[in-house]
Parts: C-alpha cells; sequence; structure tokens
C-alpha cells in the first residue's frame, strides 16, 4: 500500500463516482469516471467513422482510409474464421473490436480511465460472446450444438473423459477471455506506473538520482511503445478469439 | 470475482494482509464509498453494478449505431467502388474488343485493297502489253505490205532502167561510131557489142 503520495500505481483504476443514483434494491448504482469513458469511446468511435466517411468520396482520403481499413480489417477477420456465414455476426465482432481497442487506446492518453482494465467490464463482453454461441448455437441446430462436446473419431470409452474435457475447455473460454484483457491492460498500466514513479522518487533524491532516473525513462518509453501494441493486439485477439467461437457456434461438430 | 459479498467479507479481507491494526475499527465507522479507496479497485464488487449497468447501455447504443448507422454507411461506400470499378473494367474490356475490331477490320480491308490493287495493276499492265502487241503486228503487217510495195517498185523500176540504159547505150555507141569513123555501123551489130558489154 502506497503512503497516499505521490506514487501509487493503483490510484488509476479508482472508480469515482460522479453522480450518485442512490440504491435501488440495495444495488449501489452511480454514474462514475468509468461510465463517462464507455460513453466517450462511443461517441468518439461514432463520430470518428461518420465524420471520416462525410464525403462519401469514390477515392477516400485519409480518414475515410482509416474507417474503410478498419471495416475490411475486421470483415477479413470475420470472413476467415468463420466463413461468409459469419458475417451476419460483422456488427457484433466490429463493435466489440472497436471498443476493446478504443478503450485500451484511450486508456494510454495520461490521467485517462482505463475500462478494460476492469475486469467485470471484460467479463462481461467475454459473457455477451459466449451467450451469443450458446444461444445462437441452440436456436441454429438445436440439440445438434451439442455435438461440440463429442468430438467425432474417438474410441468409445475415451469419449466420456473427451466430453468433460470439452466441457472444460468451452467453459473456460470466457474466463480465459476476459482474464487475458484484463490482466493485460492492468499489468501493463501498473508497470508504467511504477517504473515512472522511480524517475519521479530518484530525481527527488539529489544530483546523483537525476542519472539514476535514465534507466526508468528508457523503461519507460519501451513500455509506452510495448503498451499500444499490447492494446491494439489484445483488441485484435479479443475480435478473433470471438470469431473462432461464434463459428463453433455456426458449424458446431468438428 | 470469488470476493465475498457484502461489507463483513470487505473488511476481513482488508484487514488480513494487516495493513492497520485499527482497520477494523476504523472501516465500520466509515461509508462504504470510504472504504472503497484501500481496496484493489478492479475487484471492488460494489462498483460491479454501476459498471455493468452503463456498460449495457454503452455497448447496445454503440451496437446499434455500428449496426444501423455506421457500417451500412462504409458497406455502401465500399459496394459503390466496388461496383463502379467492376463497371470501368467492362467498360474498358468492351472498348478494348471493339479496338480489336476495328484494327482487325483495318487489317482486312488494307490486305483486300492491297489484292484489289494487284490485280488492278497487272490487269492493266496486260491490257496495255496486249494492246501494244496489237498495235505493234498490225504496225509491222502494214510495213512489210509497204516494205513488198517497194521492193516490187523498185524491181520494176530497177528492170525499166536496164532496159532504157540498153536503148540508150545502143543509141550512144551508134552515135560515137558515126562520130569517129563518119559511118553508121548496123543496129544488129551494135546491139550485139552493147550486149556483150553489158554482160561482161
Amino acid at each position: 500500500m502506497a503512503s497516499g503520495s505521490v506514487i501509487d500505481p493503483i490510484h488509476q483504476f479508482q472508480i469515482i463516482k460522479i453522480v450518485e443514483l442512490g440504491q435501488p434494491g440495495g444495488v449501489e448504482l452511480a454514474f462514475t469516471n468509468s461510465a463517462a469513458f464507455m460513453f466517450g469511446i462511443v461517441a468518439l468511435v461514432f463520430f470518428f467513422l461518420t465524420f471520416a466517411t462525410r464525403g462519401r468520396t469514390l477515392v477516400p482520403g485519409r480518414l475515410q482510409s482509416l474507417a474503410e481499413l478498419s471495416y475490411e480489417f475486421v470483415a477479413s477477420t470475420v470472413r476467415g474464421s468463420a466463413g461468409n456465414e459469419g458475417m451476419k455476426f460483422f456488427p457484433l465482432v466490429f463493435s466489440l473490436f472497436i471498443f476493446v481497442l478504443t478503450a485500451n487506446m484511450v486508456g494510454m492518453i495520461p490521467y485517462a480511465f482505463t475500462v478494460t482494465s476492469h475486469l467485470i467490464v471484460t467479463a462481461a463482453l467475454a459473457l455477451l460472446v459466449i451467450l451469443t454461441v450458446i444461444i445462437y448455437g441452440f436456436v441454429r441446430h438445436g440439440t445438434h450444438f451439442l455435438h461440440l462436446f463429442v468430438p467425432s473419431g474417438v474410441p468409445a470409452f475415451l469419449l466420456p473423459f473427451m466430453v468433460v474435457i470439452e466441457v472444460i475447455s468451452f467453459l473456460s473460454r470466457p474466463i480465459s477471455l476476459s482474464l487475458r484483457l484484463f490482466a493485460n491492460m492492468l499489468a501493463g498500466h501498473i508497470a508504467m506506473k511504477v517504473f515512472a514513479g522511480f524517475i519521479v522518487m530518484m530525481t527527488a533524491s539529489g544530483v546523483v538520482g537525476w542519472f539514476g532516473a535514465v534507466l526508468p525513462l528508457f523503461m519507460v518509453v519501451a513500455l509506452t511503445a510495448l503498451e499500444f501494441l499490447v492494446a491494439a493486439l489484445q483488441a485484435y485477439v479479443f475480435a478473433v478469439l470471438t470469431c473462432i467461437y461464434l463459428n463453433d457456434a455456426l458449424h458446431p461438430g468438428h | 470475482m470469488s470476493e465475498p459479498h457484502g461489507p463483513a467479507g470487505i473488511i476481513v479481507a482488508q484487514a488480513s494482509p494487516g495493513s492497520l491494526p485499527a482497520a477494523s475499527g476504523v472501516e465500520i465507522a466509515v461509508p462504504a464509498a470510504e472504504a472503497h479507496g484501500s481496496n484493489f479497485p478492479p475487484f471492488d464488487v460494489h462498483t460491479f453494478p454501476s459498471q455493468l449497468l452503463w456498460l449495457v447501455i454503452a455497448f447496445a447504443a454503440l451496437y446499434l449505431l455500428m449496426s444501423r448507422v455506421a457500417l451500412p454507411r462504409i458497406a455502401t461506400i465500399l459496394e459503390e467502388r466496388h461496383d463502379r470499378i467492376a463497371d470501368d473494367i467492362e467498360e474498358a474490356g468492351k472498348l478494348k474488343a471493339e479496338s480489336e475490331a476495328a484494327a482487325e477490320a483495318y487489317e482486312k480491308a488494307l490486305a483486300s485493297a492491297r489484292t484489289k490493287a494487284h490485280g488492278i495493276a497487272t490487269e492493266t499492265r496486260d491490257t496495255l502489253a496486249a494492246e501494244a502487241e496489237t498495235r505493234r503486228k498490225s504496225l509491222e503487217a502494214d510495213l512489210n505490205v509497204k516494205l513488198a510495195a517497194a521492193e516490187v517498185q523498185i524491181a520494176a523500176t530497177k528492170t525499166a532502167a536496164m532496159a532504157n540504159v540498153r536503148g540508150i547505150a545502143v543509141e550512144a555507141a551508134s552515135a560515137i561510131v558515126n562520130t569517129l569513123i563518119g559511118t553508121t555501123p548496123t543496129s544488129g551489130a551494135v546491139e550485139e557489142a552493147v550486149d556483150t558489154a553489158i554482160k561482161g
């Protein structure tokens, strides 16, 4: 526990209530900084995409290229993992990708709150994916969807074990999906804060400390670059895994 | 996730790392909002309902805005461009085929014109040659006729001239003899002498 002074690497994850909404049904509700950032992300994404495509030009400008690029990138990911049939989930995958990407990127802005550094948020997104898979799988294929857990070509005596393993692997998907994103964002931001804290501590200790602070400064610069990479990569990983899981709903049976 | 619910659970969780000896006493007194400050925020279950509520609203809004407005808009732009490019390629293909057909027709016309020109040239040359031949032949025939006539005339003239020469020679001889010796020889003797001279 940091002693309430300058360096508290956990402080950046603090949920701050902006407007209290009372406790309906004994549940505490409030409009928080997290909520403000969520709506900020939605607004940013929407206004960027509509502003970038305002000209609807045949030969795209820079912003329009960016908007088209994001569209085609996600579209090709969906097609590659889940086939053309998967395109019915394209708006969902695109929304997930762009939400996570923007949340991660916005989180890189100093003093900004990182929405995806909270487990409840990533868990909710992962649950959304897995519930979509389960509900669509049963609606589309009925009980045939359960073939997902019964790998073909396995000897009968092994089948019970295989089914158990398949069920466990299926159930662990939302957990790994949410934890991966949450842990990446959390750890990266803490690491950056800790190394930045070293700089402050060392420079505060005098002239020798100024030279000593050079090393953590390099670390912070390198970590910042790495974090940008991780921010983009985790959004992509989230989208790709979503596509792969949706492919199971579209085509159960191995 | 497995964080126990309720304020009592929170206090136990906080007290166990051994932060402050008086922690439990203090935190019972302060309101829950204060207690959040010392907890690890991502595992603070008190913030979960709010976060979930706003996430659901925000993400639903994002999904609707994307699926209803932004994505169809980009899709339209991409589709229009795709159609336009396909159209242009088709148009270019058509024009290319047209120009190829035109080039072929031109080549064909050129070849037929060349053949025709060649034919005309050959025909003309043949006609002219035949005409020249005919004219030459008729001219030759004409000339032959004239030559033959001329030869006949020459022969006649020559014969006539030869006849005249004998007469003149006989007269001249008798006149010369008369002048030399004063007597006129018999015409029979002179003629005989002249014939002998002409033959010799």
